[in-house]
C-alpha cells in the first residue's frame, strides 16, 4: 500500500480500521525523510527513536480507546518556533540552537491529547522573519517541485515536508502570510485562523498582535480536521477567544450555492504574474459555475498594508526578541568584557542579518520622537484597513484572490532586495492586520510547472465559510504531488 | 522626502537594541533603514486624523486570573537551559551597583 | 549662603501588593525560598510564555486609588517599558504609561498641626524585577527571579512637598492608608514599600522649578530624611558655585551619607513604551468601582473617632494604636474576645510598646495572638495570677506567643489564693520581724509594705496581694 500518498484523514481512518499500524505509518514517513530530506531540508531536526516510541504508545492508546479522534496515529511535523517539551525548539536561529523548552505550546498539548505522532521540527525563516526560508541559520529549504526554488516562508519547512510526503500534515505559523504563501509555493493547503482561535502559548513570538498557529496539509479536509484539533480557548493566552463551536469539519460541504464571493480589483493590478492572475480568475469561474455569486469590488488601502505591517511587526519583534540575551537560555558569546558587551556580542553573533534588520527598524520606530509618527500612524492605518474589510464583509461571505504575486522564485533571488521581498506579501499581510482567517489552496500550475495558490479570506471567526468555499473548489480538482514525493522510496 | 540615517542614529539604535554592528554592517543598516523608512513614509499619504490607534483587533477586555497559587518549585525547569549557573541562580557579568 | 532656597520634592513610591500570586502568573509571592523556586516560564521570560493578569492586582490598585481620592481610569492598558538589565527577564517591564489605572488624587498631610494636600499625579500597576546578588569570590552577579513578577503599584506624586518632614508625613499617610486597605504591609526595610525622591531647589519666590534629580535606594524613613537633606545641600552648593544641576538618577549610600550618579553610556533612558499586545485592556465598570468602594475598611480617621466614642480612650493612646493597622487589628481582635478595652489598651500602650522599644523592632512585627492577650487579662481579672506574674507571662507571650494558661500551669505561677496556707506563712513572717511590727504599731504605716514584700518573696511572688493585705491587717490589728 502507498501509505505516503494518503491524506491525514485517510490514514487516520485506516489506522482505526487496523489496515495500517501507527508504527508502519511512522516508519513510512521516517523512511521518506531519510530518503528526500537531504535534498529538501524541510527539517531542522527529527528524532526517529522518540517518534517510534510515541507511535507504539499511540497504537496502544488507540486500541485501549484512549485516542478516538480522526487524526490519532497520524505522523506530523511541527514548525520550529512552536515549543515542544523536551525537544529542541530553535526558531532556526543560532541564538536558540540548543534551547530545549520545559513546556509545550497549548497547540502541541491538544495534539498530544488527540494522539498524533511527532516526527520532528521544520525549518523556517529565522524567527519567522522572511518569505523564503532562506534566512534560516541552518540552511535553506528547497521546493519539492523544483529544488532550485524556494519553498516560500516563513513556514517553508512545514509546507515542503507536507508536499514531499515527509509527513502527513504540519503546523505552521502565520504573521504576514507565513502559512499561506509557502503552501501556495509548494502546492499544499494551509490556513491562518482568525486571531485568537489557536492559543499562542508556546509559540515563540515574532509579532504578537499578528501571529497565529495554523495547519498545513494536503487538502482542505485535513486542514479543517487539524484546525479542529489545535483550536481551543486557553486561559494562558489573554488574547485567546472562546468560540461557540470548534466543529470546523462540519463545513466540509460541497455546496456554494448563493455564497457571495468578492474579488478585490486591487489584487489584480501591477506586479501580479499573469498566469497566477488567470488561475485565480479561473477558480472564481469554477465557483460561480457551482452557484456562487461572484463580484468584483474595490477593497481599498491595499498598498498601505505592507508599510503598516513592517512598522507594527518590527516594533513588536524588537521587544519580543529582547529576551534573547545570553542570560537565561540559548547562545551566549564566548568572549566579552562586562554585561553590556556580553549582551551585544551574544545578540550580534546569535541573530542573522534579517532579524537584526527588523530589530533595528523596530527599535527605531519606537524610539523617543518617532513613536507617534511611525507606530501610532501604523496602528491607525491598521484600524482603517480593518474598516475596509468590515465594509467588504457586509456584502460578501468570502473574498477571493491570489496568495502571492508570483510562483516560487529561485533560491537567492529575493534576499538582495528586502523591499521587493516584502512586496511579495501584499495579498496576505492585510489579513493578519485585520485578524481574519485566510486559506491557501492549489488552483493550478504555471508554465514552469510550479504550483499556484488561491487565497480565500473570511470575516472574523467565519472559518467555516472559508472552508466550505475551499472544499467546494477542491472537489473540482485532484491533488497533485511533486515527483520527489512519490519517488522518495527509490532513493534508498 | 528621502530619510537620512546618520552614524549617530545607527549607534544610538544599536545601544537600544543591544546590537553591535561592524563598519560594513552599519553602512548596510543605514541604507536598509533609509529605504524602509522611505517606504513606510507612504503611510503619510493617508489621512488618519481622528482615527483611534488599533492595538487589539477585537474588543476583548478583562481577561483575568484568580489570585490562586498554581505553580510549585519551578527552579529546575527555570535553570534547565541556563548558559551559566551557580547556586541555583543565573550567572551574569558583574552588574554596576 | 546669601540667598534663600526652597526645596521642591515629588515622590515615586513603589508598593508591593499583598497578593498570594504574582501579577501575571500563578507563582507564589512568598518571601524567602531558595533562588528561582518561585518561578515559571512566564516570570522568567521563557520564549512563548504569555502573561495573564491577576484580578486582585486591579482590585487593590483601584482600592488604593479610591482611598487617595483618585479618578479611576475605567479603560486602562498595560505597556511595555523596554530596557536591558539581567533582573528583568524579558528585558522589558510590563507597566502602564499611556493609561494608568488611577489619576489626579490627593492626600492630606499634617506636619506639626499644619495641614496640606499632596496631589497624586497617577498610580500605575507594574511587575517587580528579580534580585541580583554580587558574588565577591567570582566577581560575577547572580540572578534570582523569585521576586520577578511580584505586583507593584507605583504612586507618583506631584512636586508638592517642601521638606523632609512633609515627605515623611506623606509616606506615613500612604503607608497607613494602604495598610488599612490590606493592600500591602508597606515595610520599607523589606522593600515592600520603596520611595524614589525627585528633588530640585529654587530661590524662594521663583516661579520656575529648578533641575531635578532622582534618588533611589532609600530604605528607611531616616535614610530618606538624610538623603533629602544631603541632596538639597549638594544642589545648593552647585548653584552657589555657579555650576549647574544635572538631571540624573542618583543612588543614595546611607552608610556614607552621600549619593552617586548612576550614569552609563549604555543607559539611553529611551524606554520605547508601546501597548503590550499580549494583554487586553482592563475595563473597570461603575459597578465594580462601587463594589470595591463598599468593601473598603474603616480608615484611621473614622477609627480614631470611634475609639473615642465607644471606648473613651485617651487621645494619645488612640493615636498610637491607630497609628499601626496591625496594632489596631490586635486591639480590636482582643476586645472581640471579651476583654475590657481599657485593659487591652493598657497592655498595648505599656508592656507591648516597652518591649517593642527594648527589642528595637517595628510595631508591625509584633506577632502574639489576641487570644493569648485576652486569656492573660482574664487570668489577672480572675485573680488566677497577680499583675506582677502577669507581666512576666506577657514577656513570654510577646517573645514566643506562648499560651498563658498552659505556661502558668507548667511553671506553677498560679496565685496562692489559699487563705489558710497564706495565714500560716504571714504569721511566721510577723513573728520573725518584731521590729517591723513595732514600727507599724508606732504609727509607721509604711512598715506593712516590708511585710507584704517578705510574704511575696516567701511565695515566689505568687501570693494574691489582696488576700495578703487583708490577712496582715487582721493579724496586726490583733497584736
Amino acid at each position: 500500500m502507498n501509505i505516503l500518498g494518503l491524506t491525514a484523514l485517510e490514514l487516520g481512518r485506516k489506522i482505526k480500521e487496523k489496515e495500517i499500524s501507527v508504527v508502519e505509518a511512522t516508519k513510512a514517513a521516517l523512511h521518506q525523510i531519510k530518503a528526500v530530506d537531504g535534498d529538501i531540508h524541510g527539517f531542522v531536526s527529527y528524532d526517529e527513536e522518540s517518534a517510534l516510541k510515541r507511535a507504539q504508545e499511540v497504537q496502544k492508546g488507540i486500541e485501549e480507546g484512549k485516542y478516538t479522534g480522526p487524526l490519532a496515529g497520524v505522523p506530523m511535523a511541527i514548525k520550529d518556533n512552536i515549543c515542544t517539551k523536551g525537544y529542541t525548539t530553535t526558531c532556526s536561529s543560532k541564538i536558540l540552537e540548543n534551547f530545549v523548552p520545559t513546556y509545550s505550546a497549548q497547540a502541541i498539548e491538544n495534539l498530544m491529547d488527540a494522539g498524533v505522532v511527532f516526527l520532528g521540527k521544520t525549518n523556517m525563516d529565522e524567527f519567522a522573519m522572511g518569505s523564503t526560508t532562506e534566512t534560516s541559520a541552518f540552511g535553506v529549504t528547497r521546493n519539492p517541485w523544483d529544488t532550485n526554488k524556494v519553498p516560500g516562508g516563513s513556514s517553508g519547512g512545514s509546507a515542503a515536508a507536507v508536499a514531499a510526503n515527509e509527513c502527513f500534515m504540519a503546523l505552521g505559523s502565520d504573521t504576514g502570510g507565513s502559512i499561506r504563501q509557502p503552501s501556495s509555493y509548494c502546492g499544499v493547503t494551509g490556513m491562518k485562523p482568525t486571531y485568537g482561535t489557536v492559543s499562542r502559548y508556546g509559540l515563540i513570538a515574532y509579532g504578537s498582535s499578528l501571529d497565529q498557529i495554523g495547519p498545513i496539509a494536503k487538502d482542505v479536509s485535513d486542514c479543517a480536521a487539524l484546525l479542529e484539533t489545535i483550536a481551543s480557548y486557553d486561559a494562558k493566552d489573554s488574547t485567546s477567544v472562546k468560540l461557540d463551536a470548534y466543529d470546523f469539519t462540519s463545513a466540509l460541504v460541497d455546496d456554494v450555492k448563493g455564497l457571495k464571493i468578492g474579488i478585490p480589483r486591487d489584487y489584480f493590478g501591477e506586479g501580479l504574474d499573469s498566469e497566477v492572475g488567470q488561475a485565480v480568475k479561473n477558480a472564481a469561474k469554477v465557483l460561480e459555475e457551482k452557484g456562487a455569486i461572484v463580484e468584483e469590488f474595490d477593497l481599498g488601502l491595499v498598498e498601505y498594508a505592507i508599510p503598516a505591517y513592517y512598522v507594527i511587526a518590527s516594533a513588536e519583534a524588537s521587544s519580543n526578541l529582547s529576551r534573547f540575551d545570553g542570560v537565561k537560555y540559548g547562545y551566549r558569546a564566548k568572549d566579552y568584557e562586562g554585561l553590556h558587551d556580553m549582551y551585544k556580542k551574544t545578540r550580534s553573533e546569535g541573530f542573522g542579518p534579517e532579524v537584526k534588520r527588523r530589530i533595528m527598524l523596530g527599535s527605531f520606530v519606537l524610539s523617543s520622537g518617532y513613536y507617534d509618527a511611525y507606530y501610532l500612524k501604523a496602528l491607525r492605518t491598521k484600524a482603517l484597513i480593518k474598516k475596509e474589510f468590515d465594509k467588504a464583509f457586509e456584502k460578501y461571505d468570502v473574498i477571493l484572490g491570489p496568495v502571492a504575486p508570483t510562483t516560487a522564485p529561485k533560491i537567492g533571488d529575493s534576499l538582495s532586495d528586502p523591499i521587493k521581498m516584502y512586496l511579495g506579501d501584499i495579498y496576505t499581510i492585510s489579513v493578519n492586520l485585520a485578524g481574519l482567517p485566510g486559506m491557501s489552496l492549489p488552483c493550478g500550475k504555471d508554465s514552469n510547472g510550479m504550483p499556484i495558490g488561491l487565497q480565500i479570506i473570511g470575516d472574523c471567526f467565519q472559518e467555516k465559510k472559508v472552508i466550505r468555499a475551499a472544499y467546494a473548489f477542491e472537489q473540482t480538482r485532484t491533488y497533485e504531488a511533486p515527483e520527489i514525493a512519490k519517488g522518495g522510496a527509490e532513493h534508498e | 522626502m528621502a530619510n537620512h540615517i546618520d552614524d549617530a542614529t545607527i549607534e544610538y539604535v544599536g545601544i537600544l537594541a543591544k546590537l553591535e554592528l561592524s563598519g560594513e554592517e552599519k553602512e548596510q543598516a543605514k541604507k536598509d533603514m533609509e529605504s524602509m523608512l522611505d517606504y513606510v513614509d507612504k503611510l503619510n499619504e493617508l489621512d488618519t486624523s481622528g482615527v483611534e490607534p488599533m492595538s487589539h483587533v477585537f474588543p476583548v477586555h478583562n481577561v483575568f486570573r484568580e489570585d490562586v497559587v498554581t505553580n510549585g518549585d519551578g527552579s529546575e525547569d527555570t535553570l534547565a537551559n541556563a548558559p551559566e549557573e551557580q547556586d541555583h541562580a543565573f550567572v551574569v557579568p558583574k552588574t554596576i551597583i | 549662603m546669601s540667598k534663600q532656597y526652597e526645596t521642591v520634592i515629588g515622590l515615586e513610591v513603589h508598593v508591593e501588593l499583598a497578593t498570594k500570586t504574582k501579577i501575571f502568573c500563578g507563582c507564589s509571592t512568598a518571601f524567602g525560598g531558595a533562588p528561582n523556586t518561585h518561578t515559571c516560564p512566564v516570570c522568567t521570560g521563557m520564549p512563548g510564555s504569555l502573561p495573564v493578569l491577576n484580578k486582585q492586582v486591579v482590585e487593590y490598585a483601584t482600592a488604593v486609588g479610591l482611598a487617595t481620592n483618585c479618578t479611576i481610569t475605567q479603560n486602562c492598558k498595560f505597556d511595555r517599558k523596554n530596557y536591558f538589565y539581567p533582573d528583568n527577564p524579558q528585558n522589558y517591564q510590563i507597566s502602564q504609561l499611556y493609561l494608568p489605572i488611577c489619576r489626579n488624587g490627593k492626600v492630606e498631610i499634617d506636619v506639626d498641626g499644619e495641614k496640606k494636600d499632596v496631589r497624586i499625579h497617577e498610580i500605575h500597576m507594574e511587575e517587580d524585577a528579580g534580585k541580583l546578588v554580587h558574588d565577591p569570590w567570582t566577581g560575577d552577579s547572580l540572578v534570582d527571579f523569585n521576586r520577578s513578577g511580584v505586583p507593584l503599584i507605583e504612586i507618583v506624586s506631584e512636586p508638592d512637598m517642601r521638606s523632609a518632614d512633609e515627605v515623611i508625613a506623606y509616606l506615613e499617610k500612604l503607608r497607613l492608608i494602604i495598610q488599612y486597605l490590606g493592600a500591602s504591609d508597606c515595610k520599607l526595610q523589606e522593600g515592600s514599600m520603596r520611595a524614589d525622591v525627585n528633588l530640585s531647589v529654587r530661590e524662594v519666590g521663583a516661579e520656575e522649578f529648578g533641575t531635578r534629580t532622582e534618588m533611589k535606594n532609600l530604605n528607611s524613613f531616616k535614610a530618606i530624611k538624610r538623603a533629602i537633606e544631603g541632596e538639597m545641600e549638594r544642589q545648593i552648593d552647585l548653584i552657589e558655585a555657579g555650576e549647574k544641576v544635572v538631571q540624573e538618577t542618583r543612588r543614595w549610600d546611607d552608610t556614607k551619607g552621600a549619593s552617586y550618579a548612576m550614569r552609563s553610556k549604555e543607559d539611553a533612558q529611551d524606554y520605547r513604551y508601546f501597548p503590550d499586545p499580549d494583554l487586553v485592556p482592563v475595563e473597570i465598570s461603575d459597578e465594580w468601582i462601587e463594589e470595591i468602594r463598599s468593601a473598603q475598611p474603616e480608615f484611621r480617621d473614622e477609627k480614631m473617632k470611634r475609639y473615642k466614642e465607644e471606648y473613651d480612650l485617651p487621645d494619645y493612646d488612640i493615636d498610637i494604636i491607630t497609628g499601626s493597622k496591625h496594632l489596631a487589628d490586635l486591639f480590636e481582635a482582643t476586645i472581640a474576645l471579651g476583654s475590657d478595652p481599657k485593659e487591652v489598651s493598657n497592655w498595648l500602650m505599656g508592656e507591648t510598646m516597652r518591649l517593642v522599644n527594648e527589642s528595637e523592632m517595628e510595631i508591625d512585627d509584633v506577632a502574639f495572638s489576641p487570644e493569648h492577650l485576652a486569656k492573660l487579662i482574664e487570668m489577672i481579672k480572675g485573680n488566677e495570677i497577680n499583675r506582677k506574674v502577669g507581666k512576666e507571662v506577657f514577656e513570654k507571650i510577646f517573645s514566643e506567643n506562648v499560651d498563658p494558661v498552659a505556661y502558668v500551669e507548667e511553671h506553677g505561677l498560679k496565685s496562692m489564693n489559699d487563705e489558710g496556707a497564706l495565714r500560716a506563712t504571714i504569721e511566721k513572717i510577723v513573728a520573725d520581724n518584731p521590729k517591723s511590727v513595732e514600727d507599724y504599731k508606732a504609727g509607721k504605716k509604711k512598715a506593712i509594705g516590708f511585710l507584704v514584700g517578705q510574704t511575696m518573696k516567701a511565695t515566689q511572688g505568687k501570693a494574691n496581694p489582696g488576700i495578703v493585705n487583708q490577712i496582715l491587717n487582721e493579724i496586726l490589728a490583733n497584736i
